[in-house]
């Protein structure tokens, strides 16, 4: 009998066990997605059709207003110790290492991940990964090795394209607003955009593509019963990927920058 | 040639399958009755491994079911199960675009829908489209486009008018005749017991009960057995 002044322990024991387990789970699961990236071609094109150019809009918009926003604060902060001409370096360093990305990995998690955890779960409560079973068919291989590299491929281009656009609303706002000279504020831009300010946030980037897709495929495959648990699932898959995001975003921004 | 012996499933501690001993020989129709909630669907997703058993063994022709089971087998699946993304042809053809090229694939899906009474205007049509019983022929013709040795049907008939359900039953009858495969189905209606069935079980708290053919069935003495054949409320104290 073990006595009782030890439940916490036992509890906080099993937990521990839980999520050791979780994590084993999930990393053998995103290893053998991402081991089957060729297997199926025609599938990973109709993904990043879905996962890229879909998701275009929504991330261009968030970058754009972004960037507008971004370049209000900074000239108004910025007047108090009559630092205002700083606005277009910040705004494009800014983008660049951290809104960017993580504004854009966010509002992919939100049209991505949700949607394949809701696209998975109903493949998964209606039989249908089954029905590839015995069709001799590796659900991770057709499913989710496509979803997973699609979103890989795809966050770093919409980053990138997420870049322009934010730094291109700030400029609308410090021409149009801020009395800045457009050529001045584009020079600006430039002159203190280091390569490594893109390319980190690029790579974050596919990080967070990983992230998001995963999180939408391993709800949407493990969802339990019914219709409550397709929608239990959707709801996890965007928590797990936003929340993965903020904190890789931490993790990445710590290894490159410091 | 598939021998289960022994199978036993259990869910925390509900005991779904208690010792499950069953064969079902080369080219025979092999259809277990059961009421709701027996694990008849948890017997067929153990046998296929989509549900990993507790004991017991599952043998296909001598050997642990596998790779090459999987390739030789088809399976309806109580809601078809057909796959939303894509058109009907290809999912009929889905096992076969494998093999063939794909115009080839296509010409054997056709035929096939055909065999179940689709024509080719469905062919291009995605399953949100199609009734339920035209979904249940579009997955009984994916089940049967690659010409498997081994089928199994999980509840072909449910949720069919009278109709539909008998020429559903006539088509797997048919079907098991032409291609010579084993056939296992799981069902609750008596007309597809008769209609399809070479040999019955009945599962009943995790076991097979009663196992033989159907004019066995009809003379059997199992009081259990004859309330289910007739549709009474039991008498005695077994099933639910
Ligand atoms: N994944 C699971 N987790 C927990 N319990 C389960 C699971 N799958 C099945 N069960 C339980 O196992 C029992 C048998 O289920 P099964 O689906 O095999 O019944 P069935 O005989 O096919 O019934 P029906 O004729 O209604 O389809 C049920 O009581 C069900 O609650
Ligand atoms: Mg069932």
């Amino acid at each position: 009998m073990i006595p009782a002044a030890l439940t916490p322990v036992r509890l906080v024991g099993r937990a521990c066990l839980r999520l050791l387990e979780g994590i084993g789970a999930v990393t053998i699961f995103a290893a053998r997605a991402l081991a089957g990236i060729a297997a199926h071609p025609g599938e990973l094109a109709r993904q990043l059709l879905h996962i890229g150019w879909l998701s275009l809009p929504v991330v261009g918009l968030t970058a754009l207003f972004t960037g507008a926003a971004l370049a209000l604060q900074i000239h108004s902060g910025g007047e108090r110790f009559q630092a205002g001409d700083v606005v277009p370096a910040i705004v494009a360093i800014g983008m660049a290492r951290e809104l960017g990305p993580v504004l854009g990995g966010l509002m992919v998690a939100a049209r991505v991940a949700s949607a394949i955890a809701a696209e998975l779960g109903t493949m998964r409560v209606t039989e249908q990964i089954d029905a590839l079973v015995t069709l001799s068919t590796d659900p991770v291989g057709w499913l989710v090795s496509p979803r997973v590299w699609a979103a890989i491929l795809c966050l770093p281009f919409l980053v990138g394209i997420g870049d322009v656009i934010g730094i291109m609303g700030g400029w609308l706002v410090g021409v149009n607003a801020l009395g800045f000279n457009s050529a001045t504020y584009i020079a600006n831009s430039w002159a203190y955009l280091e390569f490594w300010d893109v390319a980190s946030g690029l790579v974050k980037g596919a990080a967070f593509g990983l992230i998001v897709a995963l999180s939408g495929c391993w709800f949407g495959m493990h969802a339990g019963n019914g219709a409550a648990g397709v929608g239990r699932a959707t709801t996890s898959a965007v928590v797990a990927a936003s929340v993965g995001i903020l904190a890789a975003n931490f993790a990445l921004t710590g290894l490159f920058f410091r | 040639m598939i021998e289960v012996r022994g199978l036993a499933k259990r869910f925390g501690d509900k005991t779904v399958l208690d010792g499950v001993d069953l064969t079902l020989g080369q080219g025979e129709s092999l259809v277990v009755i059961g009421g709701s909630g027996t694990g008849k669907s948890v017997l067929l997703r153990c046998i296929l491994g989509l549900e990993r058993a507790d004991a017991g063994s599952i043998m296909w022709n001598g050997a642990p079911i596998g790779p090459d089971f999987m390739d030789r087998f088809g399976m309806l699946f109580q809601n078809a199960a057909l796959f939303d993304s894509l058109p009907i042809w290809r999912n009929v053809a889905f096992r076969l675009l494998r093999r063939m090229p794909r115009a080839q694939a296509r010409q054997v899906a056709l035929a096939k829908l055909a065999r179940v009474g689709l024509g080719p205007e469905v062919a291009d049509l995605y399953p949100a489209a199609l009734s339920g019983g035209m979904r249940k022929r579009a997955g009984l013709a994916r089940a049967i486009a690659a010409d498997p040795q081994v089928i199994f049907f999980d509840e072909p008939t449910t949720g069919l008018d009278p109709i539909r359900a008998a020429s559903i039953n006539r088509l797997i009858r048919e079907i098991v005749d032409e291609t010579g495969a084993s056939a296992i189905t799981i069902t609750h209606d008596m007309g597809s017991v008769r209609a399809i069935a070479d040999r019955v079980a009945l599962l009943d708290q995790g076991r097979i009960r009663w196992q033989g053919t159907v004019v066995q069935m009809d003379a059997a003495a199992d009081s259990y057995l004859q309330d289910f054949i007739h549709g009474r409320a039991p008498q005695s104290q077994s099933g639910v």
